[in-house]
């Protein structure tokens, strides 16, 4: 593993390894919700916010439990009862102390709860033996990526609603069409950094 | 087998501190306590604090029409909350227009009671009730559509009016993974409170499947209501034009039993639009009202008559009917019942008519 600042990672995992165009991960949500801006823009900060939190909640478990326990193996169940748990409760605190953030973005913390994405930044962060300060730049990162992604996926969503779709097209399926192309533009940046 | 064992404490004992964590963050963090709802400023509640304001309501015995369950997908759970339900969320626009929300109208499954609220609901809402019913009968009308008579438990009785609806659960089935519920207008007289009869035609949807494929008689189903502002009007006795297409005609035939019931004398005219002589039904029981009712006459009129068919009665859309019979605009009203589609052209050619916006009634599906 090559050191790697953690701005590097940051900026790589907004550009060069974006969790929507490189790796194809959270996209229930990713669909579901793209419809209109200031939608996918709410969810977009949710997905940062909870992802900022769980990989640093998931980093502190791994290695000073699982790891000295030699239970390494048990990451995945953990990672996911974690981060549901996790959400579970913020949402909780949110919507009790901070109304105007749950306005915001609270409501949509029960549809991230599963959202692939998060876990993922968990289990990359363990594969890749990311340090505690490259795992915080890769997750803020990564929600990030996948808020810009979500944002011009509605942006385009929005254009679209008003041009005529083959039927069978309609909804997820010009989606995944149009994932796919913005998928290879961003493939366009990929040579610039490596971080795995 | 050690590790087995590692593995199955290590993770019930996370999994168990996280619930207790979260079970005491629901005690605490969670907890908003007794609050106070108070609707049309008349009748108070006081609920617990925390869960959505359709469940809070539900938990008092008020029923708001909600299809989804309180899952924020239908947007059928309208009220006006004028204190207490915070901005509105993004979640809810979707189902809202602009004057809705200038109107205090929210979705109430999506507003949760923290403090307390002053809300409105319409009135008769404290009428609805959730009923478990027996089926009694199921016949075979056509085909495609069924009639059911619902019976209540001794002792239960629903009020409702002519031409209201309730809401019948769809359980959770083989090919179906959630409860809906769906809404099916009363085609039994309102006089006879002991049972309902349900018209309901099979679309493929998960109630319409539920209903024509996997329930029989002496099951019980879950039903709630009345609901609905299609009603029998009695502010003036002038005549009635009926127009149904389908199963829309379920509360027509229950409006017209309503009028043989208390004798009420108008005249009335019921055109019922179809395809073939097969997809008419319930032909007797019209014949035995044309008789008992003070004038009263069925005008069938069929799209697709073939020569085979024999048919001399009424051709075309209703509309087509209805264009050729309606002289006189003078003192009429309306009573319409089918397809957004029909009810639009109809409602033009009445228009066209004469026949004034507000004696319209309608009930959409």
């Amino acid at each position: 593993m090559i050191e790697l600042n953690p701005f590097i990672i940051f900026f790589a995992a907004i550009f060069t390894n974006n969790m929507i165009f490189s790796y194809f991960l959270g996209m229930c949500s990713f669909i579901g919700v793209s419809k209109e801006i200031p939608t996918s823009l709410g969810l977009g900060q949710a997905v940062t916010f909870v992802l900022t939190f769980t990989t640093i909640l998931n980093y502190i478990l791994y290695h000073s439990i699982l790891v000295p326990l030699n239970l390494e193996y048990l990451r995945f169940i953990v990672f996911i009862i974690s981060i549901a748990a996790f959400v579970q409760l913020l949402e909780m605190v949110v919507e009790r102390y901070f109304p105007n953030l749950y306005y915001a973005l609270g409501i949509f913390l029960p549809l991230i709860t599963v959202n692939c994405a998060i876990l993922g930044v968990s289990l990359f962060m363990v594969i890749r033996e990311y340090t505690f300060l490259q795992s915080l730049g890769f997750g803020v990162g990564s929600g990030i990526g996948w808020t810009l992604a979500i944002v011009a996926m509605a942006g385009a969503r929005q254009k679209i609603k008003r041009t005529k779709l083959p039927r069978g097209l309609e909804g997820p399926g010009i989606t995944l069409i149009i994932t796919g192309l913005m998928a290879l533009a961003f493939i366009g940046f990929s040579g610039i950094v490596q971080i795995q | 087998m050690g590790t087995i064992f590692i593995t199955t404490i290590t993770v019930t004992t996370f999994t168990g501190l996280l619930a207790l964590l979260l079970t005491l963050a629901d005690r605490t963090i969670g907890n908003y306590g007794e609050l106070q709802i108070t609707i049309n400023d008349d009748k108070e509640y006081i609920v617990e604090g925390g869960d959505s304001l359709l469940s809070s309501l539900i938990s008092q015995q008020i029923f708001i029409p909600s299809a989804c369950g309180g899952k924020g997908t239908c947007g059928y759970c309208k009220v006006k909350i004028l204190e207490g339900g915070g901005p509105v969320l993004s979640t809810e626009l979707p189902w809202l227009t602009g004057e809705e929300i200038e109107d205090n109208v929210r979705i109430s499954c999506q507003c949760k009671v923290k403090e307390d609220m002053r809300i409105e609901i319409p009135e008769e809402l404290f009428n609805v009730r959730e009923y478990q019913v027996t089926i009694e009968t199921i016949e075979d009308l056509t085909p495609r559509i069924k009639r059911l008579r619902l019976r209540f438990k001794d002792g239960e009785e629903i009020d409702f009016k002519p031409g209201q609806y309730v809401q019948l659960k769809a359980p959770i089935y083989e090919g179906n993974d959630e409860e809906v519920y769906r809404a099916y207008s009363i085609a039994s007289p309102p006089s006879d409170k002991s049972y309902i009869d349900l018209i309901i035609g099979y679309v493929g949807g998960k109630a319409t499947t539920y209903v024509h494929k996997f329930l029989s008689e002496g099951d019980t189903v879950d039903i709630n209501g009345p609901y609905g502002d299609f009603q029998y009007q009695d502010t003036y006795d002038n005549d009635m034009v009926m127009v149904a297409v389908g199963t829309g005609f379920a509360p027509i035939l229950s409006i017209l039993y309503y009028m043989r019931d208390n004798d009420i004398r108008r005249k009335a005219r019921f055109y019922f639009g179809a395809r073939t002589p097969e997809d008419l039904f319930l032909l007797d029981e019209i014949e035995a009202l044309e008789e008992e009712l003070y004038d009263f006459q069925f005008i069938p009129t069929l799209s697709r008559v073939l020569d085979e068919h024999d048919w001399t009665g009424e051709r075309g859309r209703v509309n087509v009917a209805l264009d050729k019979h309606i002289k006189s605009p003078e003192d009429k009203e309306a009573y319409l019942c089918g397809s957004p589609g029909m009810i639009d052209t109809v409602i033009e050619v009445l228009k066209d008519k004469g026949i004034l916006e507000e004696s319209i009634y309608y009930d959409k599906f």
